[in-house]
Order: structure tokens, then sequence, then C-alpha cells
């Protein structure tokens, strides 16, 4: 078996009287997708927070690369190849996609602090800009501003951001939430080709979308991991069957 | 320096930091409710000391130009409120200083139309002048003395008034959350122009009573306004309990340090220098006090909005 | 939705030029009539006018400086007049112990002060620097309210220092008797000065451009739409922030040195509230955030001043009545009603 690339060795968070994370462990491999569901309120998004620096865990390490992380900031984190998508999109408004996307470019090549040279003729910040855009499959939509963007296509922006920062592992949180099955059938398409070259940590509630895409699932519930494995072994572990799946279908 | 005068000295600091919270009250509660940051809040102060002057000279009666006074500047408060600040509270923090900011620009010179720009004169009323022996012999102004009382009793009526009436919850519901308060069925607007007029003649009440003590003139409001603004950083805006503490600790500090520091920097300067850099410390004083505060609070002491 | 004259040249989208868009053309005219209006009053012997065309530019470099905080990095400053009075204190304090030949602050050791405006606008943008650094760096801390409250503390800091410390006049403040100069040139000819005036605010505005449109622009224009997304792509928002602030206030402080040579004058009014309000107002008058923003602001300001001032010794009533307007009805300013909204590329 291959070193993981990322992994989370025993991370707490309260917030007060809430534990929303209890001793969780887990990793990510090479080319993988790793999911991870869980109902409403299980911490999910909460632990992203953690991995991506925004917010800060009680105990517990997280390692990129064997590197631990906690004492990093979030661009720190996001330098050393943590891309993360929101669960609500949060992209700059006014400014075209290419815009939104150059930024996590431009922090990857080195400074920000340079006061001369255009970025628009800028060859080494457009470029490897586009190609993130067009891995999205939206090239054509590369000049247009980002409030002009439909619900989908802004979600498509999010995943763009943080493959422009050549990532060494993806969070991506419910990246399919609010797409309808058109949208999602074209995004886990998207992933599926993504994750041999970056490996996905995938928050998601549509089932099918996790039941083809992952290579393993982790169940959270009440900040903990109750279950993990396969999608075959998930799909029939009965005490996910009650306290996940039971609850999604209705 | 004496026991005595050190005693004296802390009770006009207090005395000052009464007048500051008056302000300060205001201000967070405005802030807290609506969101809104109102710089316009040192014209109420201004509204209060003239209208005050002026039916003073009227009546004759102090009491009397007092309540005018006060009732002026919270109903100049509702129709401000009424005209222009409620197209603010969903507009950003610059909207905001800028309308406000204009609002002052309108207020100082419509004041000076009206009045003129020789500064007013407002007495002592005789039942509150001279001094009262305090215990421990010292000898205090008795109307400074009425005024920290005055701030001590409005400071226990503001608690009152926010923890045990029907008001008090609406403005804690509105704290905490603007939507449900508008699902109680509260008017919000009425609401939100009653909290608006109460910051507005706590500052009137404090312009009145401080016009006995300074002269009335156009621009008055100005330094207190900025320092109510320290002292709401301070304490945490939002806060009244902040502002409270805040207001002592910058009337305190603030008095103090002009009485104290001029004397301290004799100890190791030449008398003429140390007055000069002394008294230039002094002045930067709560300033400090506050970068300090901040450096390690950034959401001032007793933040309301964590 | 999208106008029509955002139409996008198709492929290959954001490499090469762009049309000369309408703000640049406006700001240009804007340029050339105010050159134009002082050549024209200096032929017709009217120094006045001459130098009143000198105390739009500098009011707009002025307000060059803040727009950089306060549009383009969305950081509301109340306390600019901090860094426009220093600018103009330097300038003052250098030409008071040049006049005398004494040494710096009277501290023996130190250099002689200097009458040379050149030296004198890098004195004040080192100092301006170094001072919006210390303020920048505890009020980055912060922001919101918070922010605009405490960059307005500390300019009153200094302002306070400045009325109490009495080697350079204190309240009543520092004269210039000789104005500084510079090698070569009669500083004291109304339309020299103003050609220098002019000379350094279209430095500021073709420097603000060029960094405005290079990386350190984009991270500062996602610094103020969206900081969590400037983190979330590697890039810390808040040294950015910082260094906008820096260099904000260097510009404003250049501004204030100006500022006092044109008065012969500089005193703590330059570092009142009042004046940071008045920057500030400029700013909004002209368009926050657009290039030449402060320009047209300070175009309206100053005329404001000077025509209504010549009417009514009330008319900052109109003033503050123009601006409520403004804030409530017409957010652009200036250039929002010339050159329509703002576009980003
Ligand atoms: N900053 C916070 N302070 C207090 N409680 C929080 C905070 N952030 C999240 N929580 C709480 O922690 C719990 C976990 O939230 P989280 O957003 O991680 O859930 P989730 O699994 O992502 O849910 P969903 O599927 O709805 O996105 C929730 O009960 C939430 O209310
Ligand atoms: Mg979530």
């Amino acid at each position: 078996m291959r070193d993981p690339i990322l992994a989370l060795d025993g991370l707490d968070k309260s917030f007060g009287a809430l534990h929303a994370t209890r001793q969780v462990s887990l990793d990510l491999r090479p080319g993988e997708i790793h999911a991870l569901i869980g109902p409403n309120g299980a911490g999910k998004s909460t632990l992203i927070a953690q991995i991506a620096g925004t917010l800060k865990p009680d105990r517990g390490e997280i390692y990129l690369e064997r590197q631990a992380l906690s004492s990093l900031s979030v661009a720190e984190r996001a330098r050393l190849g943590l891309g993360r998508s929101f669960q609500v999109s949060s992209l700059a408004e006014p400014l075209s996609v290419l815009r939104n996307v150059m930024v996590g470019v431009q922090a990857v090549q080195g400074s920000s602090y340079r006061f001369w040279k255009p970025i628009r003729s800028d060859a080494d910040l457009v470029e490897p800009a586009l190609r993130a855009i067009e891995q999205m499959g939206l090239g054509h939509r590369a000049d247009t501003a980002v409030s002009d963007l439909s619900h989908g296509e802004r979600r498509q922006v999010e995943v763009a951001c943080a493959l422009a920062l050549k990532p060494k592992a993806l969070l991506l949180d419910e990246p399919m939430a609010g797409l309808g099955p058109e949208g999602s059938a074209k995004l886990t398409e998207l992933l599926e080709g993504l994750k041999t070259r970056v490996p996905i940590l995938l928050i998601e509630h549509d089932m099918d979308a996790v039941f083809r895409l992952a290579d393993r699932i982790s169940v959270l519930v009440d900040g903990e991991v109750v279950a993990h494995g396969d999608s075959e072994a998930i799909r029939n572990n009965p005490h996910v069957r009650e306290a996940y799946l039971g609850e999604e279908a209705c | 320096m004496t026991l005595t005068l050190l005693i004296e000295q802390v009770l006009n600091g207090i005395q000052l930091g009464t007048m500051l919270f008056l302000m300060a009250s205001g201000l967070t509660l405005v802030f807290g409710v609506m969101g809104l940051i109102n710089l316009a809040h040192g014209s109420f102060y201004m509204t209060g000391a003239f209208v005050t002057a002026w039916v003073t000279g009227l009546t004759g009666s102090f009491w009397v130009g007092l309540l005018g006074g006060v009732l002026a500047a919270a109903a100049v408060g509702a129709v401000v409120e009424w005209t222009v600040i409620r197209r603010l509270y969903h507009r950003d923090h610059l909207d905001q200083v800028l309308a406000t900011f204009a609002l002052i620009l309108i207020f100082s010179e419509g004041t000076r139309w009206i009045f003129g720009s020789s500064p007013l004169w407002l007495n002592v009323p005789d039942s509150l002048s001279g001094s009262v022996t305090l215990p421990g012999g010292v000898e205090y102004p008795l109307y400074r003395l009425a005024i920290i009382v005055m701030g001590v009793a409005i400071a226990i009526g503001l608690y009152l008034l926010i923890s045990r009436t029907r008001l008090g919850m609406r403005i804690r519901a509105g704290e905490n959350d603007r939507e449900m308060i508008g699902a109680l069925g509260v008017d919000i607007s009425t609401l939100y122009t009653l909290v608006f007029a109460l910051g507005a003649a706590l500052a009137g009440l404090a312009g009145s009573t401080i016009g006995a003590l300074q002269s009335v003139q156009v621009g008055m409001g100005e330094p207190v306004l900025i320092l109510a603004f320290v002292v709401i950083v301070i304490g945490g805006i939002g806060s009244i309990k902040g502002a409270l503490i805040g207001a002592v600790l910058v009337g305190v500090v603030d008095t103090l340090g002009r009485v104290l520091l001029p004397g301290l920097f004799k100890l190791f300067m030449a008398p003429s220098d140390a007055s000069g850099v002394g008294a230039a410390l002094a002045s930067m004083l709560i300033y400090v006090l506050m970068a300090g505060i901040l450096a390690f609070k950034p959401n001032g002491l007793f933040a309301a909005h964590d | 939705m999208t106008s029509l004259e955002s139409h996008i040249p198709s492929r290959s989208p954001s490499l090469g030029r762009r049309p000369l868009s309408r703000e640049t053309v406006i700001g240009w005219g804007l340029i050339l009539v105010l050159v134009a209006a002082a050549v024209f009053a200096h032929l017709a012997g009217e120094p006045f006018y001459v130098n009143l065309a000198s105390r739009i530019a500098i009011v707009a470099l002025a307000g060059v400086g803040l727009n950089l905080a306060l549009g383009f990095g969305g950081m509301v400053s109340f306390g600019h007049a901090a860094f426009f009075g220093i600018g103009g204190y330097v300038a003052g304090i250098g030409a008071f112990h040049a006049f005398d030949q004494s040494p710096l602050f009277g501290l023996s050791g130190l250099p002689a002060g200097s009458d040379l405006m050149p030296v004198l606008w890098l004195s004040a943008l080192l100092v301006c620097g170094l001072v919006a650094y210390a303020i920048g760096a505890i009020s980055l801390g912060t922001s919101g309210v918070y922010f605009i409250m405490i960059t307005l503390a500390f300019a009153q800091m200094i302002y306070y220092f400045a009325v109490s410390w009495p080697t350079y006049g204190g309240e009543d403040g520092l004269p210039i008797y000789i104005r500084n100069s510079l090698p070569g040139l009669d500083t004291n000819n109304p339309l020299v000065f103003f050609t220098l005036c002019m000379a350094l605010l279209g430095l500021a505005l073709f420097l603000t451009q060029r960094w405005m449109n290079a990386r350190f622009g984009a991270a500062l224009t996602m610094a103020r739409l969206n900081e969590t997304r400037l983190a979330t792509a590697g890039v810390e928002p808040r040294p950015i922030r910082l260094a906008a602030f820096v260099i904000s206030g260097m510009i404003t402080g250049v501004a204030g040195a100006l500022f006092a040579d044109l008065n012969g004058f500089v005193g703590p009014s330059m570092l009142s509230w009042h004046r940071s309000g008045e920057i500030m107002v400029i700013v909004i008058l002209g368009g926050v955030g657009r290039l030449c923003g402060p320009l047209a602001g300070a175009i309206l300001f100053v005329m404001m001043e000077t025509l209504l001032g010549g009417l009514t010794e009330y008319w900052q009533l109109f003033l503050g009545v123009v601006l409520l307007a403004v804030v409530l009805f017409a957010r652009g300013g200036v250039m929002g009603l010339l050159a329509g909204r703002e576009r980003y590329a």
C-alpha cells in the first residue's frame, strides 16, 4: 500500500457543549476518491474546515505528505497543495471566472508583491488558469463575471480555483448540491477523470454519485467515524443503513 | 500631590466618565440593535446644550431648560432617524460614515446659522451651586457630584430597562436576531426609532448638563464623540456594560494622566520641557490605552458579537 | 446582465490590449481641463486661480492615496489626515530648521533641516510609510466598524500630539516663510508649482493603475471582494492589505507636504478628523475605487468650496446636503455618473 497523501490523526473539536469532531483519523491515498458521508450536522464541513485551516482543532494533527499542518495558516496550507471547495460557493462575484482562478496560480508561482507587469498579458498566469478552467469544461465562460454564472457553473469554478493550485489533495464539500441530475452527472464525470491526477476527499449527499465515484467511504455520525470501507461494505453495513441511509430515504 | 487632590481628580475623572457613558451608551445601543455607526451622535449633544441654554435664558429656569434640551434632542433624533438614518441600515459602514458625516456638517452649520458663532453660557442652577465636604475632608463641587449620581442612576435605569422591560426584551431580541423580532410581530421600524431617540436623548442630557460647566458652542460635540468612540471600541461595540466600564476607564485615565504625567516627567527633565512633553503624552494616553487593549482583544473588552 | 459595451473579444480572452475605456478618456479629459485652466489663468495674470488649480491637484493626490486603501483595498480609513498632516509637518519642520540652520528637532548630532523639495518629499514618504505601517499593523487586526474607529483614534492621537508639542507651534501651527525649493526651478512661480503638483499627481495615477493591473492589484482586489477566497487561493490577505495601507499613507503624505508649501503654513488643522472626512468625501464624490475618481471629486469639492464659500459663510451646510444626496441616491459619484458602473476584466 502506498503512503497516504493526507492523513488525519485523532482530530477532536468541540463548540462549547457540542462535540463536533470526535477522535477522527482517516487518510487519503494517491489516485483515490475517499467519500465522507453522514447526516446533516454530522460535522463533515467542520472537519474540512479543520483540514483547510479555517478552524483550529482542539486536539490531533493533520499531515500532508507527512508534513504536520497545525501551525500553518490557511494560505500556507493552500500553497502546500490543499485545494478546497466550499459548501456554499465563495467566489468574487464581480470578477470574471479567469480572475477568480488566476489568483491561485499567482500564489503557487510565488509572490503577489509584483507591481509592474499587467496580469492580463502575463501568459505565465493566464495559461495555467485557462487550463484549470478548461479541465472543468468552462473554457467558453472564462471571461464571464461569476455573478452571471448558473449555480452549477459556480460549483465548477470553485473546483477550477482549487485545481489552479496544482493541488496534492482536493477537499470538496458537496460539489453536487443543488445541481440537478444533469449537472451532477456532468460533474461526476469530471471528477472521475480528475482522481487519477489528484486524490479527492469528497463530501456528498448524492448517494448515486458517491457509490459511483468513491473508492472508499467513511461514515460520520455525530462527529464520529462509525463505519469505513468500500462501497459494497458500506451499502451492506446494517449500522449505516439504520443511522444514515434510513434517514436519507425519507 | 496630596491625597485630597488625588481624590478630587479621580472624582473629576469619574464625572468625565459619566458624560462619556451617556454618549457611548446611545452609540453602542444603536450599533448593537441596528448595526449603524452614527457620527452625528455629537450633534444631539450639541442640540441638548443649545436648547437648554436657550430655554433657560427664556424661562429663567435651568430645570425647564434641561427638560427642553433632552426633549429637543430626542425629537431631533427621531426626525433624523425617520428621514435619513433608516435608509442606511442596509448600507455598508462606509455609506453610514459618510451620510452621518454629512449630517454633522448640516447640523453644525445650521446651528451656527441660527445661534451665531459666539458661545452661549449657562450657569449652574442655584440649588446645585457650591460644594460639599465628602468624608475624608475633600471639598467637591455639588454640581459635579450630582452629575456622577445622575450617571449612576441612568446606568441602573438602562440596566433595568434592558433586562426587565418589554422594550428591553425587544432590544435584546433585536441584537440577537433581526428576523426573530420580525416574526414576533414587533413593529421593527417603531422600535428602531425609539431606540435611536433614546440614544439621542441620552446624548442631549449629557450636552445639557455639561453646558453649565463649559461654553456652549458649535463643534462642542466632536471631541466628546471621538472619546465616546474610544470608549465603545475599548468596551466592545454593542455592550452597555463595556460602555460603562470603558467610559469610567477613559475618564479616569485621561484626567489623571493630564494631572500626573507632567509631574512625573519633572522628576528627570527640566521643568519647562517636562510640562510640554508631559502634556503631549497625556493627551495621547487614552489612545495608547486603546491600542494596547485592542492589540490583545481586537473586539474590545466585552464584545457583544463574538 | 452585461451591457453591450462589455463585448468580449472571443478567444484567448485576456491576452492583448483593451480598447480605451470611457473611464480612461474621462480621466484624461479631467487632467487636460485642469492643466488648461491653470495655464489660462497664468496667462490671464490670475495667480489666485493657478493656486486654486494647484490646490485641486494636491487634494486629488491625497485622495488618490486614500483611494488605494479605501476604494481598491476596501479599508475604510477614517484617519488619513494623519498622513496628510505628517507630510505637511515634514515640509514645515524641514524648512524651519533649514531657515535657521539648526539641527533637526534641535538635537545636536542630527543633520540640519532641508528646504529641498525632493528631500522633503522622500522624508514624507519615509515617515508616513513608517507611521502607516505602525497604524496598519495594529488596526488591520480588526475589521468593520472597529477599523474605522481605530484609524480615527490614531489620527486623533497624532493631532493632540501636534497640538500639545510646543516646539513647532503647537495649536498655532508653523509658518513656512520661504517656499521650499527645487534646484533650477522657481517654485514661487504659481505655474511652476502647479506643474510640480500635477506631475506628482500624474505619477501617482500612473503608478496606481500599474499596481492595480499587476499581481498586487489582483490580490488586493480579491482581499476586498472575498478575503476567504484569497486565503484559500494561497495568498495571505493581511500583509497585502498592510502593503496597500502603507503605500496609501505615503501618497497622502506627499500631498500633505505639497499642501504645506502651497499655503506657506502647516498646523494641526491638517491633522484634524474633519480633514480625514474631507479626503474621504473627495474620494466618494468622485467615485470610490475609480482611478480618476479622486480627481473628479477634488475638482467638484474645491469648486464648491470656492463658489459656495464666496456666496455664504455656511457653505458646508450645502456640502453636507450634496454629500448626503450622493450617498443616498448616487452611489457611484461623478465617475459613476459619467463612466457608468465599474467593470472588471
Ligand atoms: N462555528 C461554529 N460554532 C458553533 N457550532 C458550529 C460551528 N460550526 C458548525 N457548528 C455546529 O457543528 C455541527 C456540525 O456542523 P457541520 O457544518 O460540520 O455539519 P455537516 O456535517 O457539514 O452538515 P451538512 O450536511 O448540513 O452540511 C452542527 O451542529 C453545527 O451547528
Ligand atoms: Mg456541511
